[in-house]
């Protein structure tokens, strides 16, 4: 026997009903976040095409969905690797606020912070990005806590470390380099849109290219069989949660230059949205199956969709009951597809 | 053989199916199949990895609904559209791959599904727990009843498996390959006991790749061979090298040797001894473990299940970390923390479930390359490299149907368990463990194992086989090691072996 088992092998007798639609909903799946963000762009385009469908709002939609984009590109190691990270937005605020405590503020800040050049308040940031992650990776791989509790105590940790930073105040310099990436533009691009773009396709470049993101697949999809294969799941998990923490700051770092200024709780949303984008997009919570491609699909749903709520004069309110809702729909929609993967093998 | 004369109280056909087919995508995997099932019978069935025999047994439990042809349950067409269907009108289904939960008691996985309840509607515990601890006592199980199903090994796990279908009431009991984790006393058992539920007029499928087990306890066999039934006859009737020759072809009788007769244990000591362990205890699993290995030999390690050997050969791969005692590679004490520095430094390891060992959503050459990435490269893939290796190794070990880009899950139990085997022969290790290595083959793929295995010794490999199976360990060992309860008991060095004495020394 020499047939392929691939989807696109020719059936000679049509068969019944049952198992065709049965692929055609496993189908389904893998393309409906697709779905989707076509139907919300189609959707605000005819709601108000003066304002959404401007060459100005996708720019835009595309610096509003960047730091997400960071974050979730460390995000999707995470979550492919079956662990999940909280503690992002508050690594993203407390590493941002790190930048700014070892940057010369104005006078009018009342922080006793310490000024240092730009490059090494830099590297300081990045430095603690780095100690974040491993303090994660060592509650997680070392002593067995469950990622979930762990980065839940991560998050109080980090709004820990903001809190003693700025003491209540609002820092404003970043070091200049960061200040470019954060506001200015490449031509019509915004730069921190570049950037986002780089992080992601660098992410997608390792988990699809490299040995490791062969790794961060395999430890995702059967942590069992991929120990008695020789890989050392400790270390790739350990990775992965480095990786997500160093996102994480690095978002952190545009996000304070971004956004101007470096406070507490700066970040609270991006936890939400950067988790939602990836589980929109259909990478699957139990691991080993998704990647970098879903995860932009799932930060243009999210974005257009934040961003087209604003166009259609909606109660600002009702956002945020929103946006729980779509979350809670690709929950549904995740755990389902994921279901209907492993019936068609039983089938 | 009595017992067989007594099936033929048989009542008449049960269960009549004709006409069935069933594609997996372009995998014709049965095609026109008419079988029928009498009452009061174990059927026997038998044939080569990927016949088709899962399938059909599949579409009668209802797992497979989308198929073509009829299926009469007493005479009376239906169409099962899904288990439960199947199980409300008395079928019952042991599948090949555990499907116990492994989160929940031992109880609660012998009556999953239908939980005795008292007044309330709330589960009844107590009874629940008694009368699992009696169906398992009667199947000669020494379990708690509360104990955790996953902290079971995996035979124990595969008994109480059988005990929820057996004991469910089921009037037609489909066992897909259900002795391949069981010890002989525990077959016998379990033949025991499938005689009994025959004589109660229940029907039983019996799926197995020992022809001397099904033989013996069925009444009837079918053949099947590439998705067609291509015989069926009374047991009584039938050689095993007659049922060979339809399976496979004819001109295989070496793989009948039964290993009833004697075998020669050609001892070597003139090699460098590869692998030594020293004293090596782990909890209540084992206890001053000494043994060694030298190039170019196979080591057989035969025990019943429980005896300690799943937890030594993991020791060994640094699965788990031993209490006391040392191993030693070439004469250097070595310390594995985990399983990739035992990787590195030169040992492999198949373990004995395949659902442990694969990535079942995964392509084919992904699993086969899995151990051998560092290797391939250092930083970046090569996928076609990987493709060309894993295409190799499924044409050495006949692994069908041969497509790399396969999901592993949609191959066939067997040929899922030669993709396991794949993974470590890219490369040469210097100690090769193998837990269960031919469990699921059919007499032709263990036939591959044993020559490969023999091979890889040939080329200076230190080579340990552990099995329940004494066939296994006699059909590629050069010494016998028994183990018992945790502990070596003897060794088979250098003299005559045969199984009897084996089994008599376990
Ligand atoms: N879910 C599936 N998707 C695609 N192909 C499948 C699936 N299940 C089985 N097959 C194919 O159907 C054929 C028959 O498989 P089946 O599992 O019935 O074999 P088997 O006789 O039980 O073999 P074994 O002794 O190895 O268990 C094989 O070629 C197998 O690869
Ligand atoms: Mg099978």
């Amino acid at each position: 026997m020499s047939t392929p088992g691939t989807d696109t092998t020719p059936q000679r007798k049509p068969t019944a009903t049952p198992r065709t639609s049965l692929r055609l909903r496993d189908h389904l799946k893998k393309i409906a976040p697709f779905i989707t963000l076509l139907f919300l762009i189609v959707f605000f385009s005819v709601a108000s095409p003066a304002s959404f469908l401007t060459w100005n709002n996708l720019t835009n939609i595309l610096t509003q969905i960047s730091v997400t984009g960071i974050i979730a590109t460390g995000l999707t190691f995470v979550i492919l690797c079956a662990e999940i990270d909280l503690s992002v937005g508050s690594v993203a605020n407390a590493v941002g606020i790190v930048l700014a405590f070892f940057t010369a503020q104005d006078a009018s800040v009342n922080i006793a912070n310490v000024p240092l050049p730009g490059w090494v308040a830099i590297v300081l940031a990045l430095t603690s990005a780095v100690i974040f992650g491993l303090v994660t990776a060592f509650g997680v791989t070392r002593i067995g806590i469950p990622s979930f509790i762990m980065t839940l105590a991560m998050l109080q940790i980090g709004a820990g470390v903001c809190a003693m930073l700025v003491r209540g105040q609002i820092a404003y310099n970043v070091p200049d380099v960061i200040k470019v990436l954060g506001t200015k533009a490449l031509g019509p691009i915004p730069w921190i849109v570049i950037v986002a773009a780089l992080v992601l396709a660098a992410g997608h470049f390792v988990l699809t290219y490299t040995r490791f993101g062969r790794y961060v697949y395999m430890v995702g999809g059967n942590r069992e069989a991929a120990e008695y294969s020789g890989v050392n799941v400790r270390a790739v998990v350990a990775s992965v949660m480095i990786i997500g923490a160093v996102c994480s700051g690095f978002a952190g770092m545009l996000g304070v230059a971004h956004l101007g200024s470096a406070q507490q709780d700066e970040f609270v949303d991006y936890l939400l949205d950067s988790i939602a984008a990836v589980v929109v997009g259909g990478t699957s919570l139990f691991g080993g199956q998704g990647g970098i491609p879903n995860t932009i699909i799932g930060l243009f749903v999210l974005g257009v969709l934040n961003n087209g709520l604003d166009h259609v004069k909606i109660d600002s309110f009702l956002k945020v009951l929103i946006r729980g809702l779509i979350l809670l729909t690709a929950l549904i929609i995740n755990i389902y597809a994921q279901r209907i993967r492993s019936r068609s093998l039983e089938e | 053989m009595q017992a067989r004369a007594k099936g033929m109280s048989a009542t008449g056909p049960v269960l009549e199916l004709s006409g069935i087919s069933k594609h997996f995508g372009g995998v014709n995997a049965l095609a026109d199949v008419d079988f029928v099932l009498d009452g009061g019978q174990v059927h026997g069935l038998v044939g080569e990895n990927g016949a088709g025999k899962s399938t059909l047994m599949k579409i009668i439990a209802g797992v497979h609904t989308d198929f073509e042809g009829t299926m009469r349950l007493d005479g009376v067409e239906v169409r099962f559209r899904s288990a439960h269907d199947a199980r409300a009108a008395g079928i019952g289904m042991v599948y090949q791959e555990l499907s116990v939960v492994r989160d929940l008691s031992v109880a609660e996985n012998v009556f999953l599904g239908r939980q005795p309840t008292g007044t309330l509607g709330l589960i009844a515990w107590r009874h629940m727990m008694r009368e699992a601890g009696d169906h398992l006592r009667g199947l000669g199980i020494d379990v708690d009843p509360q104990a955790r199903m996953g902290a079971l090994p995996v035979g124990l796990q595969q008994l109480v498996e059988l005990s929820r279908v057996l004991f469910s009431g089921a009037r037609v009991i489909i066992l897909d390959e259900p002795t391949s984790a069981l010890s002989p006393p525990e077959i016998d058992r379990l033949f025991g006991l499938l005689r009994k539920l025959r004589d109660d007029g229940r029907t039983i499928v019996f799926i197995s790749h020992f022809l001397d087990d099904v033989l013996r306890v069925s009444d009837t066999v079918t053949i099947f061979r590439n998705g067609r039934k291509v015989a069926t006859g009374a047991a009584a009737n039938i050689e095993k090298r007659w049922i060979i020759e339809r399976m496979i072809g004819a001109g295989n009788d070496a793989l009948e040797a039964g290993y009833t007769q004697d075998i020669r244990l050609e001892g070597r000591d003139d090699t460098q001894i590869v692998l030594e362990v020293d004293q090596l205890s782990f909890g209540r699993a084992y206890r001053g473990v000494s043994l060694n290995v030298r190039a170019g030999e196979v080591l057989g390690l035969y025990g019943f299940m429980g005896c300690g050997q799943l937890e030594l050969v993991r020791t060994l791969f640094g699965g788990l970390k031993p209490d006391h005692g040392t191993i030693r590679l070439e004469g250097n004490p070595v310390r594995m923390s985990n399983t990739a520095a035992a990787r590195r430094a030169g040992i492999a390891f198949v373990p004995e479930s395949r659902r442990s060992m694969l990535f079942l959503l995964e392509p084919m050459y992904k699993n086969v390359s899995i151990s051998i990435l560092e290797r391939l490269s250092r930083f970046l893939l090569k996928p076609s490299r990987e493709r060309e290796i894993a295409a190799e190794q499924g044409r050495r070990l006949r692994i069908v149907p041969a497509s790399v880009e396969r999901r592993v899950g949609t191959f066939s139990g067997g040929n899922q368990q030669k993709i396991a085997l794949a993974k470590w022969l890219n490369f040469l290790p210097k100690v090769l463990i193998l837990s269960e290595p031919t469990r699921g083959m059919d007499v032709g793929a263990k036939a591959d194992v044993v020559r490969i295995v023999q091979g890889l010794r040939d080329e200076g490999v230190a080579i340990l086989v552990a099995s329940t199976e004494p066939e296994t360990v006699l059909a590629m060992a050069d010494r016998v090691l028994v183990m018992k309860k945790g502990e070596i008991v003897h060794e088979f060095a250098d003299e005559v072996i045969s199984k009897d004495r084996l089994l008599a020394a376990a």
